[in-house]
């Protein structure tokens, strides 16, 4: 995938110079290009159940806009939707998840969707979308707690979906995920909910060093057998002073 | 007779453009460069410099060589790692490593990183990127212990860490989260060696052992192949076959070289 902006444009830069005749050009929906936009969520399984972190940073390209966005979103009571990517769509996302949220309570059969069936739904919903020509520009995070089974899947606009134990989103993917794995891969049962958060914080904090749009001001969710709790918004401690010693760039 | 160091020609040559144009345009497309993927990294610790890097070279999705050396000397207390295209840095490294020996002999002193690092830079800027070699340089000089990192379009960073490569992501998580100063030999060892684990098996560019060289002041360690996290399993069974498997049909033993008894003299009328 093009992480350049300015290349997402393709139609833009293919139209130009053609004169608009087509009146029907307007209503055809296409591949967008993402506005607003939120970076990494980081996820993993640990002895309880299930944590997600999330900077609440709303990027306008390289302007860091809107330092408020809660981009972890609980569904029901046992579910957390983690958001990255553009947040419009996922504001869309939310308003449909309540609907179906909603639709389900009607039925009256004391049945309440549990993850794995939000996770369904949301991942037909991202492919059928992509199938279309018009996604919704997200890679999201479903993680919970449903009858002592911990659940942690990924959905992105291309309707890929994954499970695994350790998870992570946009930048995350590359700075996150090898602390991630280490860390938790084989200790899913026995990792302990400070030794969670410690493995978190530090995942935190390299993406705030080196992710160019990320913020120091995170939300972290954890989902066990009691329900979902939102913690937030904290800062990490950073260390800026590694160079002090340092003149210039060479001789 | 008088010896005098060429300086380098300035600009660059454009000899093979017109060249590379015109077999672009019959269709011949160029060879695929061997790329080393990589994950390379350099970190100081209390007494000196410590390289790492990992051993893949891939060929577009194929690995080329599974333990191929990104590590190169350039004095006795300067080593290099090298990242991106495999023929750049290797012979880019070998070319300002006989010009520092060269230079060792003309002043009579040990070379210094700085020289080293000016050399590297001023070459790769006047090649404007087309020489893709990003290197972690490190070395320990009468300054002291050094790293820099220079990138292919002759940017320099001078630093207390650094990691290059596809996997410089995965190793800079590791270095971010545990790297301090003044670390204990054996300590930034173990972070180096993690770090390229984390490049290895995180990354797809990056793969089989770890390479790591320590230089410290008037010692050098080249550990070559410090750690094989990626070793063959053992096969089960021994596949060879007995001999007689194959039945022998018929023998037929012919002497190729006739012996006869005496010299005879070559005919040269």
């Amino acid at each position: 995938m093009d992480h350049f902006p300015l290349n997402w444009d393709k139609l833009g830069q293919e139209n130009r110079g053609k004169p608009k005749n087509d009146i029907f050009a307007d209503a055809i929906t296409r591949t967008q290009r993402p506005i607003v936009t939120g970076t990494s969520v980081i996820a993993l399984k640990y002895k309880d159940g299930v944590m997600l972190a999330a900077d609440m940073l709303a990027s306008y390209g390289s302007l860091a806009r809107f330092t408020d966005v809660k981009r972890l979103y609980p569904v029901g009571d046992f579910t957390v939707l983690g958001a990255s990517g553009d947040i419009s769509d996922f504001q869309y996302t939310k308003h449909l998840l309540d609907t179906v949220m909603v639709e389900e309570y009607y039925t009256n059969d004391g049945h309440v969707l549990r993850t794995q069936n939000i996770y369904e739904y949301l991942s037909r919903v991202m492919y059928n979308r992509r199938s279309q020509f018009n996604p919704l520009w997200n890679a999201y995070i479903v993680g919970g707690y449903n009858n002592d089974e911990k659940f942690l899947g990924y959905v992105d606009l291309l309707g890929t979906t994954y499970q695994s134990s350790t998870i992570a989103t946009g930048f995350g993917a590359y700075l996150a995920q090898p602390i991630l794995r280490k860390a938790v891969e084989g200790k899913e049962d026995t990792l302990t909910e400070a030794e969670a958060v410690e493995i978190l914080d530090s995942c935190l904090r390299v993406l705030y060093y080196r992710d160019a749009r990320s913020f120091n001001k995170f939300q972290r969710a954890k989902i066990t057998a009691e329900g979902v709790e939102i913690t937030g918004p904290y800062k990490v401690e950073s260390q800026w002073g590694f160079a002090e010693g340092i003149r210039g760039y060479g001789p | 007779m008088t010896t005098r160091l060429e300086q380098p020609k300035g600009g660059f040559n454009f000899d093979n453009y017109q060249r590379n144009v015109f077999l672009e345009q019959k269709g011949i497309t160029l060879p695929k460069m061997t790329k080393t993927g990589t994950t390379i990294v350099g970190l100081i610790y209390k007494d000196g410099v410590c390289l790492g890097a990992d051993t893949r070279a891939t060929a577009g999705p194929i690995v080329a060589d599974k333990n191929c050396e990104k590590i190169h000397y350039l004095a006795p207390n300067i080593h290099c790692c090298g990242a991106g295209t495999a023929a750049d840095t290797e012979y880019t490294t070998a070319l300002i490593s006989s010009q520092l020996e060269l230079h060792r002999l003309t002043t009579g002193r040990k070379s210094r990183v700085a020289t080293a690092l000016i050399m590297l830079k001023q070459m790769l800027f006047r090649y404007q990127g087309h020489i893709g070699a990003a290197l972690v340089l490190g070395g320990y000089d009468i300054n002291g212990p050094c790293l820099y990192t220079i990138h292919p379009h002759g940017s320099t960073d001078k630093l207390p860490y650094v990691t290059m490569g596809s996997g410089s992501l995965a190793a800079m998580s590791v270095f971010e989260s545990r790297w301090r100063k003044d670390l204990e030999r054996q300590e930034a060892i173990d972070l180096v060696k993690d770090a390229i684990e984390s490049g290895i098996f995180n990354d797809l560019g990056s793969g089989s052992n770890v390479d790591v060289t320590v230089i410290e002041k008037d010692k050098v360690d080249v550990y070559r192949n410090y750690a094989k996290p990626n070793e063959r399993g053992q096969k089960e069974q021994s596949y060879k076959f007995n001999r007689g498997t194959t039945a022998i049909l018929k023998e037929s033993i012919k002497d190729l070289v006739i012996i006869t008894e005496g010299i005879e003299e070559m005919d040269i009328s």
